[in-house]
């Protein structure tokens, strides 16, 4: 059951990454893929809040499980932000695919480590 | 329109979620190191970076490539990759005061990703005697304003030489 629920997150998170993706690049197109940047760090953060709770006896394992392997792990993806990159470097642009790298690691681990936080606080 | 590609995406990223769930219940971390988002990352990066290319080269996106494109692409191995599985380990390692490691597993996956994915780029950018025998930049892939993985995929496709 725990399985199908996790399938069914991950298509759900992945769902919700493409409409946010589409609806983010509609109205801007920067040089930077900000797309994937925002909905890795929106991820991150979920995942953290996720963690705290379970970290806290606030919520069980299985649900846990399902919301952070299943609909954050489908929601946030690695392999775009790395074609991303890659793409960057290709054309020349080494600076923003540094760049791309290093915000994109800030962001998340900020995020994350937010999102633990003030979980295991409200739920302590 | 957009809800029936977004079902599409659904479908694959259910499949890349379970793959990756498999993989991390087959790949344990006795030591620590979070080996099985390791593994699906640069694995689904690398796959992507084909993926991608190859679509690109095969021309301008019609139906076809964009159903290969979202289902595959932004579903399938989206879903198979994770940053936020990554972003906690990360997270938690540099908490429990393991600051090496965080940092390792982190440069890591990103430089190692990096690659992964060029690797892809290159591999399916090697002339293999079929295609349409089109003329292509030094490139291929030129983004970031090309249709690719996530994109809008009302979005007229911009081919070359536009």
């Amino acid at each position: 059951m725990t399985v199908l629920l996790i399938a069914v997150g991950g298509g759900l998170g992945a769902a919700l990454r493409f409409w946010t993706d589409g609806a983010i690049r509609s109205r801007w197109q920067p040089a930077l893929p900000v797309a994937t940047i925002a909905i890795n760090t929106a991820g991150s953060l979920l995942i953290g809040v996720l963690a705290g709770l379970l970290a806290a006896g606030a919520l069980a394992p299985g649900p846990e499980t399902v919301l952070s392997v299943g609909l954050c792990g489908g929601f946030t993806t690695f392999s775009t932000a790395m074609v991303e990159s890659a793409r960057l470097w290709r054309v020349g642009d080494r600076r923003r695919c540094v760049l791309n790298l290093v915000l994109t690691m800030v962001a998340t681990l900020a995020a994350a480590a937010v999102g633990w936080t003030v979980s295991t606080s409200i739920a302590a | 329109m957009r809800f029936r590609l977004g079902l599409l995406v659904a479908l694959g990223g259910a499949i890349g979620t379970l793959a990756r769930f498999g993989l991390a219940e087959s790949l344990p971390a006795p030591d620590g190191v979070p080996w099985a988002t390791l593994t699906a990352n640069l694995l689904g990066s690398f796959l992507l970076g084909v993926l991608l290319e190859a679509l690109a080269r095969a021309g301008e996106e019609n139906q076809t490539r964009r159903r290969l494109r979202l289902s595959l692409g932004t579903g399938l191995l989206g879903g198979f990759t994770t940053f936020s599985s990554l972003a906690l380990e990360t997270e938690r390692l540099l908490a429990g005061g393991d600051g090496a490691l965080a940092g390792t597993y982190m440069l890591v996956s990103l430089v190692l990703g990096l690659l992964a994915a060029l690797a892809g780029i290159a591999v399916a950018s090697r002339p293999s005697g079929r295609g349409d025998g089109r003329p292509r930049g030094p490139h291929g892939l030129v983004g970031p304003h090309r249709p690719h993985d996530g994109g809008s995929p009302e979005e007229p496709s911009r081919g070359e030489g536009r």
